[in-house]
């Protein structure tokens, strides 16, 4: 039987010899196929003696295991190296950069007044709107600022054929929601507003945003609350130092302007005050019954203090490489 | 309001730094927006008498001049100034003097000759003057005085933001009177007697319009030198107040009007005729104004006439010919109240305004005219010689001041903080209100000065100003909580930003007036609306579309040479209504955007091509969606004829979408037309409510249709037919590829769709699909003429 194991050290050989799974198969065919060496052997068992065919049977048998182990370790190998040279070929610069569409971005006083909107929603101030060519009545003289008042000389206004203005302010909208509604009322109202007006700080058209708190019992203790509150959680600064200084304002009694102190001093960043008794009953509200505050702010001027932006003007040029930094 | 700290000081003067008055001033509403030093520091500069002056044996402008500098020797200076001369006194720098610009006095040589400091011109003092060469003293000024304290040079200069409130606060004398009444130093107040008459002549005043002018003082002094120089603290006075010295009177009237707060006028009394009356004006009565400027009058302007013609526009502005002038010798000065209303928007109609008129469209205090009047008399007397005549006073209709109520409760109420009646009656009597002590507050009687109490809250206001604002505490407030409606059938607009923003396109902001040119281009509109005073001729027009600021955008970034452009933006439109209609304008907000350029940005392994309709298109059903959109073929003035889309939902147009028109592109500069949308913002707002149907779960059978059409046929059209003869089983038709070329006929297109069915109860089978397709293949045929591309 020396030459069993001499033809399945010859087929082991052969074995470990191939690298390519076709040549495998032909090998193992070689030694295991119809007429394989090894079969060939089983075979001719039949010839031998009786006493001996068992013994020899069971050589062939180890012999014939062996090989097929051997094979079947071969050709997981060759597969798992042809899977490996595969996943090489196929590996990535994954480093290029990702395809398609970019992404777009909103406009830095749109970001900014989205902020503000949040942080009064949080509080319960809901968004209100108003056109932008408005009345005298709703600009003006619902605000307790009569024809010829010297206020109006505050405000250059713009006017369009007819007698129109455009909204000096975004005041009258909080005109026209009080006309629509019951206290208790809880507002914030932001828009566009003109005054005739173009330099390096001011600009034609720029953005105010309004609130409006009207119920029963609001003090000026409740305004300075709300609104240094909201100037800290904007700066995201605790220790932001607001003050309320007197002011005059035709629309609210007593009147305030509101400063933070920055790092060059103190910076006015809008008005406020306790809703004029006149603007109340101007809008069917009885002022013994409610009280209210209302306040101002630029958000032009909130986006550049944010941001850091120094020229009013750049927020109306649209240079794409300017507005891509707030994206 | 600007004035000198050292005025105001000889009024009032706390014990307070010049920050700490500015801090006080403004915390208590009366705003300083400024403080300037009158003069530049500088040191060692005295008064000198010039007592020999030689030329420079060495050069031809010096001067050897010996000065006396009041230290008992005489001091050896070289001087080169042109006005140097034997007795004049000048301000003398002297060795260790520093100057403005850190320039240091040493003595020194010059050609040869000693020089011992140095004579001064106002510029070298920082404080120039008109004169050519060296600031020259009065012939009294002290020799061997520090210039600063002979000049007063260690003065602010404060500059006060007025709020339209407090007019008793434009003068001296009115912002000394609130000093006062917040730090409760004395006040001590200019000391004012009657000038005893020492003529009889009167000129005889008629008030016609007694509601306009409640009070009418005049007074004739004769025989004055009106060329009389102005003294120097009166000039100063002025100067540091903003106003030029003109002449003596005119000077006079004017430090009057900022120390008093009373407007004053000179007449020339030789240009008068006859008396004075004070009237309305006839409509198209002129006057020659002192500024030069001829108005026009109208009948609601209060005017200053004599028995011939119109000499002033009463509270505003004098006349040029009937004003004093130095060749003057006999005068009538006039101190008069005028109620604000008959003054307050006039001149600013001519597009003028006067120190003036802007303290009587305030209120001028109605109690002042005969004080002012006495103390202008006085200065006039004083500085110009003369004989006054009596004061005649006409009094008409003065302002009545009620008294305002102010209760304790509401005073806490309205603040939030607690104050006691005890202190809110020394607050009043701290700002000089009298009042009435009520069961429940008070009853405060404003004086004559104070126009701005009129009711309860102003009242609030001035206790809590004096009280400090800063001194009411802020807690969080307790209120009712109540939760936002949060409806979600209305998208916030937030999220159709956004979701512009995530299609890559950038939000801009542009102006909404317009040149009108853009709105006959791009919106067809000849009659937009228009502004009356527009800032320049290109914004002078309200945009009825966002279109002309987007292409304008894209303009602009072309020309910083962006490779690609994709702007939206947000805002509102403005049209004529038709009349009748109860608005004159309708203004409805609109989401528009643009796109131009490559698809995608420039990058690698994508093909630069160019966007076009079919792509700005995806990003408008995308942002309408759920809703589907129906797109028609239409004309639009901005638009391409062959590629501009009118878009509805539910059968109403909401926008316009296409290529802008190549004569638009050529004519503003565009290399290619960019695709634009513009939507109704409320229709991109509106969202159905949703309501989820069951899904099926048997497996859907897909059948696609090959369709041969003519090139005249749209898909929307197709699509029509298809969903009118669909049947239950149909569940979706769509396009999937347009094909022309080989194996279509020239003139037609091969459309690809398509068709899903399914049913909810059972697996189709063929028997189920065949008919529903040749329900639609047959319905398309008779409709379009299409048939199946085999």
């Amino acid at each position: 039987m020396t030459n069993v194991d001499a033809i399945l050290q010859a087929g082991l050989a052969a074995v470990e010899a191939v690298s390519d799974l076709i040549e495998l198969e032909q090998v193992k065919a070689r030694y295991l196929g119809k007429s394989g060496e090894l079969t060939e052997l089983l075979k001719q068992l039949g010839k031998l003696p009786p006493e001996e065919r068992k013994a020899a049977g069971a050589t062939i048998n180890v012999a014939k295991q062996a090989f097929e182990t051997a094979h079947n370790a071969r050709r997981d190998l060759i597969n798992a190296q042809k899977l490996e040279a595969q996943l090489a070929a196929e590996s990535l610069d994954v480093t290029l950069p990702g395809r398609g569409l970019s992404t777009g971005g909103l406009h830095p006083v749109a970001l900014t007044l989205e902020r503000i909107a949040t942080l009064f929603r949080s509080m319960g101030f809901q968004v209100a709107d108003g056109p932008e060519i408005e009345t005298d009545f709703h600009n003006f003289q619902a605000l307790n600022i009569p024809e010829n008042h010297p206020a109006r000389a505050m405000a250059d206004t713009f006017y369009v054929e007819g007698g129109d203005v455009l909204r000096t302010h975004t005041s009258p909208i909080q005109v026209r929601y009080m006309l629509n509604n019951e206290p208790p009322i809880k507002i914030v109202a932001p828009g566009r507003v003109y005054r005739v007006d173009s330099d390096a700080t001011h600009s034609p058209m720029f953005h105010q945003m309004e609130g409006l708190w009207v119920e029963e019992g609001v003090s000026f203790a409740d305004l300075k609350a709300v609104v240094t509150d909201f100037l800290r959680r904007f700066f995201e600064r605790d220790d932001l130092q607001v003050r309320f200084r007197p002011s005059f304002f035709p629309f609210t009694e007593p009147s305030a302007e509101i400063d933070v102190l920055g790092e060059r001093g103190w910076l006015e960043v809008g008005g406020c005050g306790m809703v004029h008794p006149n603007v109340l009953r101007n809008v069917n509200i009885d002022p013994e019954k409610y009280s209210g505050f209302a306040f101002g702010i630029g958000l032009d001027r909130f986006a550049m203090l944010r941001y850091g932006v120094n020229d009013l003007r750049l927020f109306f040029e649209n240079d794409l490489n300017f507005l891509k930094q707030f994206n | 309001m600007q004035f000198s700290e050292q005025w105001l000081r000889n009024w009032v003067n706390p014990s307070l730094s010049s920050e700490e008055l500015s801090y006080l001033l403004t915390m208590a509403g009366l705003e300083v927006e400024e403080t300037t030093a009158a003069a530049p520091a500088f040191t060692g500069v005295v008064i000198g008498e010039v007592k020999e002056c030689v030329k420079h044996e060495n050069a031809d402008r010096l001067r050897v001049t010996k000065v006396d500098v009041g230290t008992g020797e005489l001091v050896q200076i070289v001087c080169g100034a042109p006005n140097v001369a034997v007795g004049v006194r000048v301000p003398c720098a002297l060795p260790g003097a520093v100057l403005p610009g850190d320039f240091k006095i040493k003595p020194t040589k010059m050609r040869g000759v000693e020089s011992g400091g140095m004579l001064c011109s106002g510029k070298e003092l920082g404080v120039p003057e008109d004169v050519d060469g060296l600031m020259l003293l009065p012939a009294d000024a002290p020799v061997g005085q520090n210039i600063r304290d002979y000049l007063g040079l260690d003065d602010q200069l404060f500059t006060l933001k007025i709020t339209p409130n407090r007019a008793d606060c434009l003068s001296i004398k009115g912002i000394a009177r609130e000093v006062a009444a917040l730090t409760g130093a004395a006040l001590q107040p200019q000391a004012i007697s009657a000038v005893a008459p020492q003529i009889d002549d009167v000129v005889p005043v008629a008030i016609a319009a007694p509601q306009a002018c409640g009070r009418y003082i005049g007074r004739v002094i004769r025989n004055v030198n009106a060329a009389a120089p102005t003294p120097d603290w009166m000039k100063r006075r002025l100067e540091r107040s903003g106003l030029r010295s003109i002449s003596a009177i005119v000077d006079v009237t004017n430090y009057v009007l900022l120390e008093q707060g009373q407007p004053m006028h000179a007449f020339d009394l030789a240009k008068l005729n006859g008396g004075i009356t004070v009237r309305m004006a006839k409509a198209g009565e002129q006057l020659l104004c002192l500024n030069e400027k001829t108005v026009t009058l109208a009948e609601d302007n209060l005017v200053i006439a004599d028995d011939a013609k119109v000499l002033a526009i009463a509270g505003i502005m004098g006349g040029e010919e009937s004003g004093v002038t130095t060749a003057s010798t006999d005068i009538m000065l006039e101190s008069a109240f005028f109620a604000p209303a008959a003054i307050a928007g006039k001149a600013r109609a001519w597009g003028f305004g006067s120190d003036s008129s802007f303290r009587f469209e305030r209120g001028v205090d109605f109690e002042l005219q005969r004080d002012a009047m006495e103390r202008a008399t006085e200065l006039v007397l004083s500085i110009c010689g003369g004989e006054a005549g009596p004061l005649n006073e006409q009094v008409a209709e003065l302002p009545v001041r009620k008294g305002v109520k102010v209760r304790t409760a509401r005073v806490a109420r309205l603040l939030g903080i607690t104050l006691s009646a005890e202190q809110i009656a020394t607050i009043l009597t701290r700002l000089g209100l009298a009042f009435d002590t009520l069961e429940d507050g008070f009853l405060v009687h404003a004086p004559s000065f104070r126009y701005d109490i009129e009711i309860e809250e102003d009242l609030i206001e001035e206790v809590a100003r004096v009280h400090g604002y800063d001194a009411i505490p802020y807690e969080a407030p307790a209120a009712r909580l109540r939760m936002l409606a949060l409806p979600e059938e209305r998208r916030p607009r937030e999220d159709i930003r956004h979701f512009l923003a995530g299609r890559d396109y950038q939000e801009v902001v542009s102006y909404a007036f317009v040149e009108e040119a853009w709105e006959r281009d791009f919106a067809g509109n000849a009659d937009p609306v228009r502004l009356i005073n527009p800032i320049a001729s290109q914004m002078s027009v309200m945009r009825s579309s966002l279109i002309g600021g987007l292409v304008n955008v894209l303009q602009g970034n072309l020309n910083r040479k962006q490779p690609r452009v994709r702007v939206f933006e947000v805002a509102r439109v403005f049209g004529k209504n038709a009349a009748g209609q109860a608005d004159e304008t309708t203004q409805p907000e609109k989401v528009a955007g643009l796109a131009w350029g490559p698809r995608v940005a420039e990058q690698w392994g994508a093909k630069a091509e160019r966007i076009d309709f079919y792509d700005v298109k995806a990003d408008v059903e995308a942002l309408l969606l759920p809703a589907q959109a129906s797109f028609a073929k239409a004309a639009h003035p901005a638009f391409h004829p062959g590629r501009c889309a009118e878009i509805s939902l539910n059968g109403k147009v909401i926008g316009v979408m296409g290529e802008l028109h190549p004569k638009w592109a050529q004519q503003y500069g565009l290399p290619t037309p960019p695709v634009l949308f513009e939507l109704d913002l409320a229709a991109v707002e509106q969202r159905n409510a949703i309501k989820a149907q069951p899904v099926s779960k048997l497996q859907p059978v897909r059948r696609d249709l090959a369709l041969v059409v003519d090139e005249q046929v749209t898909v929307a059209a197709m699509l029509d037919t298809f969903r009118q003869h669909a049947s239950a089983l149909v569940k979706e038709v769509a396009l999937f590829d347009v094909y022309r070329g080989k194996g279509v006929e020239e003139g037609k297109k091969s459309l690809a769709f398509r068709v899903v069915l399914q049913d909810d109860a059972r697996t189709l089978t063929d028997e189920d699909v065949e008919p529903a397709i040749q329900k639609l293949l047959d319905a398309v045929a008779a409709s379009h003429a299409a048939q199946l591309r085999l």
